[in-house]
């Protein structure tokens, strides 16, 4: 029993913390162009003006 | 950050549609070019829509970045407003998803220990838990089904939603009854679970719409979207297609569309109409004579002044008449919206005799209606909810793999019905490109071939890119010719090894053939016709073994049509323009039929939107493309019985689905109404019914070889 009462909890908070990073990753646009960010590893950026930052 | 550095002028961003770039190399041209324009801030691409956003000073010209971009080779058009991407509904479900997997997961959880035995307290904390973790998702994950159900309601009407919320709704309600009073069982995990499933079917439905979407956007936007003004001072400017007014006077290269109908003011030159009308001859038009928006200017500049533009062109107008028979369709009411129709009532209906009867045998009201609630839990369509979407999605995929794009789920349950078939000519049965006529070729000679191929390949005309195709397909090398020149209209000009070689309209000006002359030698005579697509004979027999009766509907002359017809041995309708060819459609309609329109052009429009069902070549008209529920991207013409195919498969495998759910229910419901249902059996039940009815609809894969 004792037992449950700390890994219940700790379960439960993973799970949201996982949610919580999928709820980020969509609210900061990383799902607008799944090919894009494929394929965009690609590029030898030397000169990067950084408009990712 | 932004605010403090941004500059006096206001950033603007800017769309541009770039439908050539498909990889790394291309991306990365791509921005490069446009960061180096003055004036622009920054340009990121989007690959999967195949777009690009420019931020940058308002005093850039979208006509600098286009130019910017066709320096380095890519063609770029600015987005229009009006076409402005529909959001895609993937997005909005993506959340509810997460929510709905995370929330069952966890729940189910909490419930695999209260199955396997938890008791008394524990068990009355792993309740608690999961209400506390289910309740908030299902008002979030639910929401998409409970305002669709909402709106169906207010409507009058009921769709699959409808006994979705309720079912979901009631199971909740019951649920908290039962973690507040202690209770044995709790059914949180099966209205997640059905949340989960539901939501994760309708996710890939929206993905496959977005990338059909996609592929038919990319396709989109080649018509003319502005002209060239010239001013009254002599001066040029470009403008766009909206800014053009009255008045104006437009100059329209050769290979250029008109953007505005108008009068031809300076200038002669033979157009190609077979946009807005589907004849495949060219015209000829003089000083004094009009000519329509749409219309592809052939052979010399000229210059037009505008006399009707944007929305009172008669472009706008087969616009209008095209919305006016979309709403025709709209009433289309989906195969699970009529399913749910019997659905709903029937299982309601059961659950209030369910809790009539337990009373009547003496049950408690509370036992009654526990009962009662456990047989709309079981019933809750999940099987039946996914039954049509997952078909729909596997189907599609397949026809996309073949290069058939279905813009519309519902699109494969209207084709799978249909038992007409109208075919436009131009563009459709034909490739609506010249080819020069085989016979003609085969009888020249050697040398002839390849000053033809030589003189040809100086020239951008249609006839003579069509020619040297030809020729090049039957491996002729080019003569060497010299002092080559080509006047506008007329044709073009050397000297081959001291002789006038020439290949030109013929004397008489024919429509569709070009004269090769060669020193003092007789003339040949080149004739081209609208070469039929490829298989397009096999095509139409196996719409003919289907049971499709095939017509061809054509705005082009009646000897053209006569002479397709012929050798397809098909009936056909001679010079219709677009509304005749909608009323033909709206005829075959109320004599009972179900018709395919498959068409390419302006002038198919309001026929392709007034049709049960519609296919569009790629190579069509953006109306054409628009209006469509289907778009085929090769040459053969074989797509279109392959489509119908995959179309009436898929509803095989749908009305199997349907099968699959309602066997389920049949064996679940006598279970729910005896009592005997709990969670454990509806959970697996579940879970069973929906494996075995999206494992019958991968069965689509290959629906459409």
């Amino acid at each position: 029993m004792n037992g449950l009462l700390i890994l219940v909890p700790i379960a439960l908070l993973l799970g949201l913390a996982g949610l919580a990073a999928f709820f980020w990753a969509l609210r900061s646009g990383q799902f607008d162009d799944p090919a894009g960010a494929a394929s965009r590893i690609l590029i030898d950026e030397d000169d990067d003006d950084g408009d990712g930052s | 950050m932004a605010e403090a550095l941004a500059p006096q002028v206001a950033p603007e961003c800017t769309q541009l549609a770039v439908p050539g770039m498909h990889c790394a190399g291309c991306m990365s041209k791509v921005e490069s070019a446009l960061a180096q324009v003055p004036g622009v801030l920054s340009a990121r691409v989007n690959l999967t829509s195949r777009t690009v956003t420019v931020t940058h000073d308002e005093v850039v010209p979208v006509r600098t970045l286009t130019q910017a971009l066709g320096g380095i080779g890519f063609e770029a058009q600015p987005r229009r407003n009006d076409s402005a991407n529909a959001p895609s509904a993937v997005r909005p479900l993506l959340a509810p998803l997460a929510v709905a997997a995370f929330a069952a997961m966890n729940v189910m959880l909490l419930s695999v220990s209260v199955w396997s035995g938890a008791e008394g307290s524990t068990r009355e904390m792993f309740h608690w838990l999961s209400a506390l973790i289910a309740l908030p998702a299902i008002a979030f994950a639910g929401r998409p089904f409970f305002s669709s159900a909402w709106r169906a309601v207010r409507r009058g009407t009921t769709n699959m939603d409808v006994p979705i919320s309720i079912g979901v709704i009631v199971a909740s309600g019951l649920s908290l009854y039962e973690v507040v009073t202690a209770g044995r069982h709790a059914w949180f995990d099966g209205a997640l679970m059905l949340l989960t499933f539901l939501l994760a079917g309708r996710v890939l439905d929206a993905m496959m719409r977005d990338r059909a979407r996609a592929g038919v956007d990319v396709l989109l936007s080649q018509a003319a979207q502005g002209a060239t003004i010239v001013h009254g001072d002599g001066t040029v400017a470009w403008l766009e297609a909206e800014r053009l007014e009255p008045g104006m006077v437009m100059r329209v290269a050769a290979g250029e569309r008109l953007a505005a109908d108008g009068e031809v003011v300076r200038g002669g030159s033979r157009f190609d109409q077979s946009i807005l009308t589907g004849e495949s001859a060219p015209v000829n038009v003089a000083v004094g004579e009009t000519a329509l928006a749409g219309m592809l200017n052939l052979s010399s500049p000229i210059d037009i002044r505008v006399s009707h533009a944007g929305r009172d062109t008669t472009l706008a107008e087969i616009a209008r008449l095209m919305e006016a028979s979309t709403q025709n369709r709209s009433r289309y009411v989906r195969i699970a919206d009529r399913a749910a129709r019997l659905y709903a009532p029937a299982v309601h209906t059961l659950a209030a005799i369910t809790v009539a009867g337990w009373l009547v045998a003496g049950a408690s009201l509370y036992e009654a209606l526990v009962i009662g609630v456990a047989v709309l839990i079981i019933t809750c369509p999940c099987a039946l909810g996914l039954a049509v979407p997952v078909a729909q999605v596997v189907a599609s995929g397949s026809l996309m793999r073949a290069g058939i794009m279905v813009k519309d789920g519902t699109a494969l349950e209207r084709l799978a019905g249909i038992d007409r078939a109208l075919l436009d000519k131009t563009g459709t049965l034909t490739l609506g490109r010249p080819v020069p006529d085989d016979v003609a070729l085969k009888s020249l000679e050697a040398k002839e071939r390849s000053i033809a191929l030589a003189l040809a390949s100086h020239s951008s005309h249609p006839l003579s890119r069509g020619l040297a195709k030809a020729l090049a397909a039957m491996s002729t090398e080019a003569a060497p010719i010299r002092e080559v020149q080509e006047r506008p209209g007329i044709g073009v000009f050397a000297q081959y090894h001291g002789q006038d070689v020439a290949l030109s309209r013929p004397e008489g000006g024919g429509g569709s053939a070009v004269a090769l002359s060669i020193g003092a030698a007789p003339v040949r005579l080149i004739t081209f016709a609208d070469a039929l697509r490829p298989d397009a004979v096999e095509a139409l027999d196996r719409l003919h073994r289907m049971g499709v009766i095939c017509t061809i509907l054509s705005g082009d002359k009646e000897e053209a049509v006569g002479m397709i017809a012929s050798d397809l041995r098909l009936a056909a309708e001679a010079e219709v323009d677009p509304a005749t060819k909608q009323a033909i459609v709206g005829l075959e309609r109320d004599a009972g039929h179900s018709v395919l329109m498959v068409g390419d052009g302006l002038n198919d429009g309001p026929a392709l939107a007034a049709a049960d069902a519609s296919m569009a070549p790629g190579s069509s008209t953006d109306v054409g493309l628009q209006a469509a529920d289907m778009v085929f991207v090769q040459d053969s013409l074989l797509s279109i019985p392959r489509a119908v195919c995959a179309s009436r498969r898929t509803m095989t495998v749908v009305k199997q689905n349907f099968t699959l759910a309602i066997a389920y229910n049949v064996l679940a419901v006598p279970l729910a109404v005896f009592g005997f249902v709990t969670p454990l059996v509806a959970a697996i039940a579940m879970s069973a019914s929906s494996l075995l009815v999206v494992a019958n609809s991968l069965r689509l894969v290959r629906a459409a070889r």
